[in-house]
């Protein structure tokens, strides 16, 4: 049988290439987005992991959870880079500067 | 080896390699399909835990929805691909640092022997065992609030997205309802006081 670390480091492996992936597209923000999406993937592959080898199933409730906050994130993210390539013409980070953080 | 266990070394084998593609690809639409490609192997990792209803559901709700949504959005947008891959590897010793950090101190809590990871046994539930079912006992039991809750910021969602991009036009000749109910009579029609016309003599109208 598969014990429960192998799954906690798969998990971990992909968040860590998520975190590495902001770094480098660190100017395109749709590939951030998709890191992000990368990172709750990992999180909630954590998440049924312990819920099976604990054998209780609020976990897999709470994933069910982070799936509907993920989707509501990801099209409201979308939505805000349509607008925002549609005022901008890019969606390079560096180009909003427009509050002058 | 047992095939479960061959099956869960190719699962992860491919969804590190999609993830990895999905960082590096030059073309953000291959990366939306490479990340297709690590939902599809998480699910079935997910099956292989026995929660197949959350492995259905990210193949729908997750392939199905939202990645259709960020390939359109990825085909819509007109990238400038080599402008924003410029300097591209210039983070990455930053990224290997911070990632590696990440990576020991998870690798500490894992390897730690106070956690006791390696004494849990696998569960194997019955064959009859509806993961569904018992799924949805809790649901609408003892996360019925949180269950309402999540439906509203669903709600939410939809409105700020489609308030976000719609785009009123100027020139757009519909009308507006509420000015329309709001109209009164004497808006429409207005009584004009005026002298009576004077009717021409019937012998000219006969000659023309």
């Amino acid at each position: 049988m598969i014990p429960l670390s192998h799954y906690l480091i798969l998990a971990a492996i992909l968040f860590v290439i998520s975190v590495i992936g902001i770094f480098l597209n660190r100017k395109n923000l749709i590939v951030l987005l998709m890191a992000i999406e990368l990172m709750l993937l990992a999180v909630n592959l954590n998440f049924v992991a312990f819920s099976h080898y604990l054998n209780d199933l609020s976990g897999q409730l709470f994933v069910f959870f982070i799936l509907v906050v993920a989707a509501a994130e990801s099209g409201i993210g979308l939505a805000i880079l349509v607008v925002l390539f549609r005022n901008l013409q890019s969606i390079d980070v560096e180009d909003l500067d427009s509050l002058k953080g | 080896m047992e095939f479960k266990t061959l099956l869960f070394y190719i699962f992860s084998t491919i969804t590190v390699i999609a993830a990895l593609r999905v960082i590096t690809a030059k073309n953000p639409v291959h990366a939306v399909l490479f990340l297709v490609l690590a939902f599809f192997n998480v699910a079935g990792l997910w099956m292989l835990l026995q929660a197949e209803f959350l492995s259905l559901a990210l193949v729908m709700v997750y392939v199905g929805a939202v990645m259709v949504l960020f390939l359109f959005v990825v085909m819509m947008l007109d990238i400038n691909i080599e402008r924003v891959r410029a300097g591209f590897w210039a983070n990455l010793p930053l990224g290997i640092v911070v990632g590696g950090l990440l990576a020991a101190e998870m690798a500490m809590v894992l390897s730690g022997k106070y956690f006791g990871l390696a004494n849990l046994p696998p569960q194997n539930l019955p064959a009859n065992y509806s993961n569904t079912k018992e799924l949805a006992r809790v649901l609408f039991t003892d996360y019925a609030y949180p269950f309402e809750i999540a439906s509203v910021i669903l709600l939410v969602a939809i409105i700020v997205a489609v308030m976000l991009t719609l785009r009123r036009r100027k020139d757009n000749k519909a009308m507006h309802s509420s000015d329309q109910i709001a109209v009164k009579a004497k808006d429409r029609m207005r009584l004009v006081k005026m002298a009576p016309e004077v009717e021409l003599p019937a012998s000219q109208g006969d000659k023309a």
